[in-house]
């Protein structure tokens, strides 16, 4: 069983990212692996494990995310490769993937529902069309019987238990697995792993990031005394004329 | 090519809210563009509920007598459509079928895609859309330049609009390749509103100490008319369903209204429900990081002030 988990390395969920000219300042900001991804990574192990094969990571950066790859190998990946390239946006990002799993032949390609800078929710999909594999988002659950997986998916309102024979491509969120937290043993061998970079293959751009804005700021709150509720509502339905 | 396709969802046979914006949206958008704006559903739009979409702003419905249950398939019928109609522009909104459909549409179509799309598009200097970013900590331009343009809109990226506009429904016949993935049980909270629809949202956390105790948020929500929501612990500990957990890890909400009861207000939470437009936080520790992201604060007691509110809004609405 061969299995790629895609990872994107983003700043730490926690930090307030300040835009200067347009742009984040990332200077300073720790990065991680995306907290969907993270997940993707965690159940990859898992089923690795099961099925005593294979698990590459895979990620499309610059030299500046091997650290975050190496996190991920001492999670538990057996080998990766990083796509030398800045990641352009989502349609470069799954063209270089799309590119590598064709000639690797994965049955099985994890990745997280949608990164945590951008927010796309795009390559996972895009990877399923290139390749023509089916794609199952946002996937909950996923238990392999033989040649097919069982999964849980979340729909609005509730979920659905969905059936699917590999290969796929299947976008994952909590509680597929619990994050796992690389141990002394992981962060050790993963000095060793191998870690293959490839360059990319060339892909138009359609898309360029203008800039980037905080969001509008909140005028600052109003506070209402608990014993005079009645205020509330009525602030509610003639000055922020919600209700 | 200036014409503008909107995939339309329904539930229960009607369009889905959100679609009916998606509707007004795109209409917008062919209006910028000098285009006509065009529908398409499938059978779960039931044929009585397809005309509504003119009162929307769509010139036409194309009307697909089958179903489309899982991505592959909506992004099937939607290609089909837009290249019948040489769109430029395909509008869908945000919902979790759609969303996954819409980097296949991309694929197909060559098209750039932008998701998260928060506002209607700037044509003054080729194709602008303004979206949210980092987990709602920003907003972003991007600028699109290939042919077609794929956008999905976020609740409130633009609004309903009335228009006066002929009733035009034509069938739409496309051939579309079952999908791999077999559905083998739905399970799905009937007479709910859904979260990601609703326009006002009564959420709480772990100040409510235990699953027994929602019944008060409920009733409120009743009385409101709103859909329930969470934060991640209150989901992590089963006291109430996952698709209820908003944030970074959960669902991206933006209501007209949203209530934060016992929720302190993490970063990875307000992620998910920072673009509401008015946010009311009720707290009993004045500290609460959440009141610095709030429209209107009570310092109290949830099990105290919620029943007062719920009755003060029931004599009032
Ligand atoms: C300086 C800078 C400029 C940028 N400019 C643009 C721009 O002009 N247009 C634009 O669209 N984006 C731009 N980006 C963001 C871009 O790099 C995104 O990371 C990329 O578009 C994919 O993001 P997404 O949110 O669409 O991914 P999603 O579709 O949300 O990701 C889904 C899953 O795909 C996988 N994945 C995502 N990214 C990678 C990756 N790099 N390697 C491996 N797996 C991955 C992960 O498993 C992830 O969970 C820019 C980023 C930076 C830092
Ligand atoms: C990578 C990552 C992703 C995450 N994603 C999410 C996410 O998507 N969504 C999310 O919600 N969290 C997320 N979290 C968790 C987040 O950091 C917080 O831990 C979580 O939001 C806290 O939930 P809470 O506010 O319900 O609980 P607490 O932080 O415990 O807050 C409870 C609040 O209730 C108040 N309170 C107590 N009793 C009462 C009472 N009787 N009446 C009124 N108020 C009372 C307290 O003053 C307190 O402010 C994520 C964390 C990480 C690291």
């Amino acid at each position: 069983m061969k299995i790629l988990t895609c990872i994107s390395h983003v700043p730490d969920t926690n930090a307030k990212i300040p835009f200067k000219d347009g742009q984040p300042d990332l200077n300073g900001i720790s990065f991680v692996i995306a907290p969907y991804d993270d997940f993707a990574l965690a159940r990859a192990v898992e089923l690795r494990d099961q099925t005593k094969g294979k698990l590459t990571v895979l990620n499309v950066g610059l030299a500046d995310t091997e650290p975050t790859i190496r996190k991920a190998l001492a999670i538990g990946a057996d080998d990766a490769i990083r796509v030398n390239a800045h990641p352009h946006d989502a349609f470069y990002v799954a063209s270089q993937i799309a590119a590598i799993a064709k000639q690797e032949n994965y049955d099985l390609i994890l990745m997280g529902r949608e990164s945590s800078d951008f927010n796309g929710g795009q390559v996972h999909g895009m990877v399923a069309e290139m390749l023509g594999l089916p794609c199952v988002v946002p996937c909950m659950k996923l238990d392999l019987n033989g040649n097919v997986a069982v999964m849980q998916r979340e729909i609005e309102g509730g979920k659905e238990i969905v059936e699917v024979a590999l290969p796929f491509v299947a976008g994952c969120q909590e509680p597929i697995a619990e994050w796992k937290i690389p141990n002394m043993r992981g962060i050790m061998s993963a000095k060793t792993k191998p870690l293959k970079v490839v360059e990319p293959v060339a892909v138009e751009n359609y898309t360029r990031i203008i800039k980037y804005e905080m969001p509008p700021q909140r005028s600052s709150v109003k506070m209402i005394d608990k014993d005079n509720i009645g205020e509330l509502v009525r602030l509610l339905r003639e000055e922020a004329k919600v209700l | 090519m200036s014409n503008v396709l909107i995939y339309v969802e329904a539930e229960n046979g009607a369009a889905k809210k959100s679609s009916l914006e998606a509707v007004s949206y795109g209409a917008a958008v062919a209006e910028m563009l000098g285009g006509k704006a065009v529908a398409v559903a499938a059978a779960d739009l039931s044929a009585d509920h397809a005309g509504e979409l003119a009162k929307f702003g769509a010139d036409k419905v194309l009307h697909f007598g089958g179903t489309v249950n899982q991505s592959s398939e909506i992004a099937e019928l939607v290609a089909a459509a837009a290249q019948q109609e040489n769109a430029a522009v395909v509008v869908t909104a945000k919902s979790i079928n759609a969303d996954g459909a819409v980097p296949m549409i991309g694929v197909k179509l060559k098209a750039s895609v932008a998701t998260n799309v928060t506002a209607l598009p700037d044509l003054s200097n080729g194709f602008v859309v303004t979206r949210a970013a980092y987990t709602g900590k920003a907003i972003t331009q991007v600028s699109l330049h290939s042919n077609v343009k794929v956008l999905s809109i976020k609740k409130n990226a633009s609004g309903t609009k009335e228009y006066n506009k002929p009733l035009a429904v034509e069938s739409f016949n496309a051939n579309i390749s079952a999908s791999k993935i077999t559905v083998k049980e739905v399970k799905k909270q009937t007479g709910e509103i859904l979260l990601p629809e609703a326009d006002i949202v009564v959420s709480a956390g772990r100040g409510l100490k235990g699953p027994e105790n929602w019944g008060m948020i409920e009733e409120l929500a009743k009385t409101l008319g709103a859909a329930t929501a969470c934060s991640k612990p209150v989901s992590d500990m089963d006291w109430r369903p996952h698709h209820e957990h908003v944030g970074q890890t959960g669902i991206k909400v933006s209501p007209n209204l949203y209530f934060a009861i016992g929720i302190s207000g993490a970063i990875q939470h307000l992620a998910g429900v920072n673009s509401s437009k008015v946010i009311v936080v009720i707290n009993k520790d004045p500290e609460a990081p959440f009141f610095k992201s709030a429209d209107y604060g009570i310092v109290g007691d949830a099990f105290e002030v919620v029943p007062k509110l719920n009755e003060a809004l029931k004599a009032a609405l």
